[in-house]
């Protein structure tokens, strides 16, 4: 019978078929773990006096809270302190693999996972955040899950789930120079809304999607979850197992060929029906950003700010009214003349290597204009190791940016990294909602490029702004 | 789980679309690692409006919050269902939520009703007409009342099931424990374990 990815990678981990309203039993191939939302699923295993059932398919990391400055002393915040400490509690309790503050592979969890070579092609991966659809891009099925689900697949290594529809993300073409995967999810998002994907598993095709690095097709399935999708996957091709090979946790030898000859069945088969498709022109795409208070309300750089009294759909008219109270902002500014004061480049959005690398061509040899403050906070320890290697650090340090340690920072301002009331920024993160960098600061989403563009010239900007 | 089969309480008309759980609850509240008390982060940032409808007699009592489409998007963060239940919600209604968040609110016994957006206009305007009229909910029937007002809601019926009855989902699947264990003697050897490697 034939398929599509996800109800191939589906179909093989169904532990038991539902029978009436009940739903399939699906088993859960990698389980990874952070301080935020593990605490009281631990706490409902010892309380019910349950283990772990596969601490082999366990791992943990310390993201959300920490630091990015000073890491070797303690916490500061007593309230993060305790979360932290807590997470080690557990993880030595019950036999988890840790990887702490100050650890070489600390990181970000969604970092994490595909660095080590965990993440490999039509596995189903979960963890308690809803960006796990992040290690879609390995042909994964992943997704986010609640606290309740946490301690489900901790004592059994299953989730109880039910069928979800599909939907092709076709985006052909070639993206124009100075575009990137991130500009690609935003004009997704922005076409779909917010809701759009919802009950959906997304699957990006086409040539424009073919055409990515693996760092970018992270960028583009982890933000599925801001158009409602709980996964977005891409099917796996030669770009995806040379990525993997010789990764720590990768197969090798034999396993390493019988694993790519599996994975390279790990496609839609040409007559496979979607539920869904939409149709996206790679030509067409210029850097995105958003102008409003969810990832939906963005548009093209060279736009304007957008007048809500033309938007014909009375919620969305409000919607954009408040979004526009909360921002600050006027109906028709241009997007390019919105003044910022921060720039945070980082997140399981963009906090990889790449991001770092293309950010630091940006600004090498240029500076951070006056009054505006950039934060570089690597995804992971070992992206920051490999940044230094590069002199990346240097370029970020001598363009008057912080280069700061691994964590989630100011993507969501658990930890210091936080906006003031009423502070702006451009940031590559993945959630511009009210109050996430920081209660009433107001954030704009961008790409690594347009926010290495915006912290020279202070204002929304792209690349090729600075040539002018 | 506390069993759900009816459910009568003021209801709450909260009139935005598109309530993120970081608006539910903002990030700084998700520090704690205890699973009750989270109903002072409820809508943290908008009750310090005092015309937010919370802080409204008599909404502040209330127990079935109505709210526009695409609710508990964003985070997956449970906290946001712990809120709302703390605070003492017993029901959300809305025309759209996000997955995430619908699953959620299933495992606590937090009921997400899926109205039609007409339905939901219909309650705002007979709530803000008579601030205080009860909404009663029923899992039974799958219909919300108020005043004259029938309304019929979806809910997938596995959960409304096990909401009727209470049950836990860890203890259901702990019956299948065999069916497990013979799904993992048939994987792939070669699938990544997370046991720290051999230091070279």
């Amino acid at each position: 019978m034939s398929g599509t990815l996800a109800e191939k990678v589906w179909e093989a981990h169904v532990v038991r078929h539902g029978t009436g309203a009940e739903p399939d039993l699906l088993y859960i191939d990698l389980h990874l773990l952070h301080e935020v939302t593990s605490p009281q699923a631990f706490d409902g295993l010892r309380l019910a006096g349950r283990k772990v059932r596969r601490t082999d398919l366990t791992i943990a990391t310390e993201d959300h809270n920490v630091p990015t400055v000073d890491i070797d002393k303690p916490i500061a915040d007593p309230i993060s302190r305790t979360q932290v400490e807590t997470l080690r509690r557990n993880c030595a309790e019950f036999g988890v693999r840790l990887h702490p503050m100050g650890d070489a592979e600390q990181g970000i969890v969604h970092v994490v996972g595909p660095q080590l070579g965990l993440t490999q092609p039509g596995m189903t991966v979960v963890c308690g955040d809803s960006h796990t659809s992040t290690h879609g891009a390995f042909g994964a099925l992943a997704f986010g899950i609640g606290t309740s689900e946490v301690e489900h697949v901790l004592a059994t290594q299953t989730l109880p789930l039910r069928p979800f529809k599909t939907m092709a993300i076709n985006v052909d073409g070639s993206l124009k120079p100075g575009v990137t995967a991130k500009d690609i999810i935003l004009a997704v998002i922005a076409k779909i809304g917010t809701g759009g994907g919802q009950g959906y598993v997304l699957e990006y095709r086409g040539s424009a999607i073919e055409a990515l690095s693996m760092e970018a097709r992270m960028t583009v399935c982890n933000m599925s979850i801001e158009a409602g999708a709980r996964a977005g996957m891409i099917a796996p091709d030669q770009t995806t197992f040379d990525y993997i090979e010789g990764r720590p946790h990768a197969p090798s030898g034999a396993d390493w060929d019988a694993a790519v000859a599996y994975w390279k069945t790990l496609r839609t088969d040409d007559d496979a029906k979607f539920d869904a498709e939409v149709h996206i022109d790679a030509d067409e795409l210029t850097p995105f950003v958003t102008w409003g208070t969810n990832p939906g309300q963005g548009l093209p750089l060279g736009a304007a700010v957008p007048d809500p009294a033309s938007i014909p759909d009375e919620n969305e008219r409000v919607a954009a009214e408040k979004a526009l109270t909360y921002m600050g902002l006027e109906p028709g500014t241009p997007l390019r003349d919105i003044q910022v004061d921060t720039v945070f480049l980082g997140s399981c959005t963009n906090g990889r290597i790449e991001d770092l690398r293309a950010a630091a061509d940006v600004l090498r040899g240029k500076h951070v204009a006056s009054g505006v403050r950039m934060l570089v906070v690597p995804g992971s320890m070992r992206v920051r190791a490999q940044a230094e290697e590069e002199g990346l650090d240097k370029v970020f340090l001598d363009a008057g940016a912080e280069w700061r340690q691994a964590g989630c920072s100011m993507c969501l301002g658990m930890n210091p990294d936080q906006l003031k009331p009423g502070e702006r920024s451009a940031s590559t993160s993945n959630r511009n909602f009210e109050g996430r960098q920081g209660k009433g600061g107001r954030t704009h989403l961008v790409s690594p490029l347009v926010a290495a563009a915006t912290a020279v010239r202070g204002t929304l900007s792209a690349p090729a702004d600075l040539e002018n | 789980m506390e069993a759900f089969t009816s459910h009568t309480g003021v209801g709450v008309p909260l009139r935005r679309s598109n309530v993120d759980t970081d608006q539910i609850i903002p990030a700084v509240y998700l520090k704690r690692v205890t699973r009750t008390g989270f109903e002072d982060g409820l809508f943290a940032a908008w009750r310090g409006d005092e015309h937010f409808v919370l802080n409204l007699e008599p909404f502040k009592a209330g127990s079935v919050l109505v709210a526009g489409a695409d609710f508990g998007t964003g985070s997956s963060r449970e906290h946001a269902v712990w809120a709302l239940m703390d605070y003492g919600f017993r029901v959300v209604i809305s025309s759209r939520f996000a997955d995430i968040f619908r699953g959620n609110a299933g495992k606590q016994g937090l009921v997400a009703a899926q109205c039609d957006q007409q339905h939901v206009e219909l309650l705002w305007k007979l709530l803000e007409a008579e601030p205080g009229t009860e909404v009663t909910v029923d899992l039974t029937d799958k219909t919300v009342r108020a005043k004259d007002l029938v309304a019929p809601f979806e809910i997938d019926d596995y959960t409304r099931w096990r909401l009727l009855e209470g049950l836990d989902d860890i203890a259901l699947t702990l019956r299948h424990g065999d069916e497990i264990g013979r799904f993992e003697g048939g994987r792939q050897s070669w699938l990544p374990t997370t046991d720290p490697l051999p230091t070279v």
